[in-house]
């Protein structure tokens, strides 16, 4: 029962949130970029967010995440509704956002620094070096690190938290094909070793299927859900198995790039 | 496997292959010095010293001994350096690079003296010899001492009144909107004009020279300390601040362990910047009110056509105040170091 309480906390519900944004060169007019968009997000959960760029992707995990607030609508994680930015409701972007003048460990500790509870829980910046392999990288600055150590500090940064909901906006796409194949399982490891609930905006079809639960597809000006999508494909995943490419096909098709489109 | 051995890809500096390559890059450094290498310096003395005993007998007979003393005490050094450096792979690497400036700055000296005391090509006495300032500087060694000593209090004090005052200034500006929207015309108008230009209002504000010296350097620091935190706090990267909220930080963590930090390499150039403008005010300040320092020896100098003097002083300067500007370029480069390799100015 506490157990099915805990888990309740942690789920996540976007009701009916619209946002429009200033158009800059019209100070009189604002462009909607969310419109009327509800999702509900089963606590240890993992969603994927795809759609063509504009869609709002961004947006949505942004207010998800407190940074902004909407026009409309009502964000709620558990019952507790978002107002503002906190520590429950981790991100990381596309760019790791390493802080360049911390080590990395000192990047990791961040968190705990920020929140005044670096001293209690010293302990745990070890186990979160070690979790994302990079127990003998501490002492070194973010600019040594390849992009793919980058975004695992990023990773642990926002872990060492413990948040109820990790917003990963595009985090593996700037990485080159393997070490972003590579980051998938490590991503998908730490999720079932936390039961994070997850949200993953993404451009790549094949991540989205790789490794959420459901598969939100949205559309562009304004940003609206089209369709969602559940997988229901056995994990770890086969991405050459015929369900797996069949599946993928049904959401190109969604999309509109199946058939010729994808072959021109 | 937990996708850890992917971790090859590793930063240079702690690749375990490193430890091989001081071995290999042994080799270049046990590399001789090629001979021109090792004489420029000592000919180049050498020639000074001759061309020095050919016209010294146009100055007074202790300028020619200190002078002498100075020119062969270079010369044993540098031909020491010369012998040395077979067994002293740190001075090898030193002397690899400066003969050429070394050489140089003594053909400078023995060019200087030729025009001076040697042709009398300059007017007498406002182009004193080599010899002659040298003379001056041993002469008046406790005086020049005591001069830069109360420059060095006065610079400090002043110097430390403006980077704080200017630190405190900028973060507001650069963080708050509304210190912002009032403060920026009043740092727009009032900050260009030049600390000396204050001179006069600050005699009759203050009756101690000394103080009002300080405040004076505080202010042309001030001023571009708070122009360069300002723009470096309020250029930081929205998505550090972004990422720090979701970490958990509040306000004091999103200023004084994110902002502050992104704003450092800005905040340098201001203080190079107000370095430079607080040994100008230094100066004047010494030189129209202030009774001491290394600005009042020179207008006291030049009072009484004591050219010598004045260029003596001028000799300390340029080490006082390019010695406090490395040490600027030291702090920077230790408490920059994370950038090291991204930025180069």
């Amino acid at each position: 029962m506490v157990a099915g309480e805990a888990m309740e906390a942690s789920s996540l519900r976007v009701r009916d949130v619209s946002k429009s944004f200033p158009v800059p060169e019209d100070p009189a007019a604002r462009r909607l970029a969310l419109d009327g968009v509800s999702l509900s997000v089963a606590a240890g959960e993992l969603i994927s967010l795809v759609g063509p760029s504009g869609c709002g992707k961004s947006t949505l995990l942004r207010l998800i995440a407190g940074l902004e607030s909407p026009d409309s609508g009502e964000l709620l994680v558990g019952s507790e509704p978002i107002t503002e930015p906190n520590a429950e409701r981790g991100l990381v972007f596309q760019d790791p956002n390493l802080f360049p003048w911390l080590t990395v460990r000192r990047n990791i500790e961040a968190g705990l620094a920020a929140r005044h509870v670096l001293h209690e829980k010293r302990h745990e910046v070890e186990e979160f070096m070690r979790l994302v392999g990079l127990e003998t990288f501490g002492n070194a600055y973010p600019h040594h690190l390849s992009g793919g150590m980058a975004q695992r500090v990023a990773l642990a940064r926002a872990l060492i938290n413990h948040p109820k909901v990790l917003l990963l906006d595009e985090p593996l796409g700037a990485l080159d094909a393997f070490t972003r194949m590579r980051m998938q399982d490590e991503v998908l490891r730490l999720w079932q070793a936390h039961r994070t609930t997850m949200l993953l905006v993404t451009h790549d079809i094949d991540e989205a299927i790789y490794m959420s639960d459901r598969i939100v597809i949205m559309t562009q000006r304004p940003g609206r859900i089209e369709r969602t999508i559940p997988v229901a494909l056995e994990r770890p995943r086969d991405r050459s198995s015929s369900d797996f490419l069949q599946l993928r096909g049904e959401i190109l098709e969604l999309l509109h790039f199946a058939g010729n489109a994808v072959a021109a | 496997m937990n996708g850890s051995t992917e971790l090859l890809d590793a930063p240079p500096r702690a690749n375990p292959s490193a430890t091989v390559a001081p071995v290999a890059r042994e080799i270049p450094r046990v590399a001789k010095l090629p001979w021109r290498t090792l004489l420029a310096v000592p000919i180049a003395t050498s020639l000074a010293f001759v061309l020095h005993l050919l016209v010294s007998q146009n100055e007074l007979p202790l300028e020619t001994r200190y002078y002498s003393i100075f020119l062969l005490g270079f010369l044993g050094a540098s031909l020491l350096a010369a012998v040395v450096q077979r067994w002293w792979a740190g001075l090898r690497a030193w002397m690899r690079k400066m003969p050429p400036i070394l050489a140089a700055t003594v053909a400078l000296l023995a060019a200087w003296e030729a025009i001076t005391s040697g042709l009398r090509w300059l007017p007498m006495p406002y182009f004193p010899s080599p010899a002659a300032v040298l003379l001056n500087l041993i002469d008046d060694r406790a005086v020049l001492f005591d001069s830069t000593w109360h420059s060095l209090i006065l610079l400090i004090g002043g110097y430390a009144l403006g980077v704080f005052s200017g630190l405190v200034t900028g973060i507001c500006i650069g963080w708050s909107n509304p210190v912002r929207y009032w403060g920026m015309p009043v740092l727009k108008v009032v900050g260009p004009i030049p600390a000396t230009a204050w001179i006069p209002l600050a005699m009759v504000v203050s009756p101690n020279a000394v103080f009002s010296a300080a405040a004076l350097i505080g202010l042309a620091v001030w001023f571009p300390v708070t122009m360069l935190t300002a723009s470096g706090i309020s250029n930081t990267r929205a998505s550090y601040l972004d990422v720090a909220r979701t970490l958990g930080a509040g306000r004091a963590y999103l200023i004084f362990r994110v902002a502050i930090p992104a704003a450092l390499p800005s905040i340098f150039i201001g203080l190079f910047m107000g370095l430079g403008a607080s040994f100008l005010t230094l100066v004047v300040a010494e030189t129209v009110g202030v009774k001491s320092g290394l600005g009042w020896y020179v207008a006291w100098a030049q009072g009484w056509a004591e050219y010598g003097k004045v260029y003596a002083a001028l000799v300390i300067m340029a080490g006082f105040f390019s010695t406090i500007m490395t040490v600027l370029f030291k702090v920077r480069d230790r408490v920059l170091v994370w950038q090291k390799g991204v930025i180069k100015w």
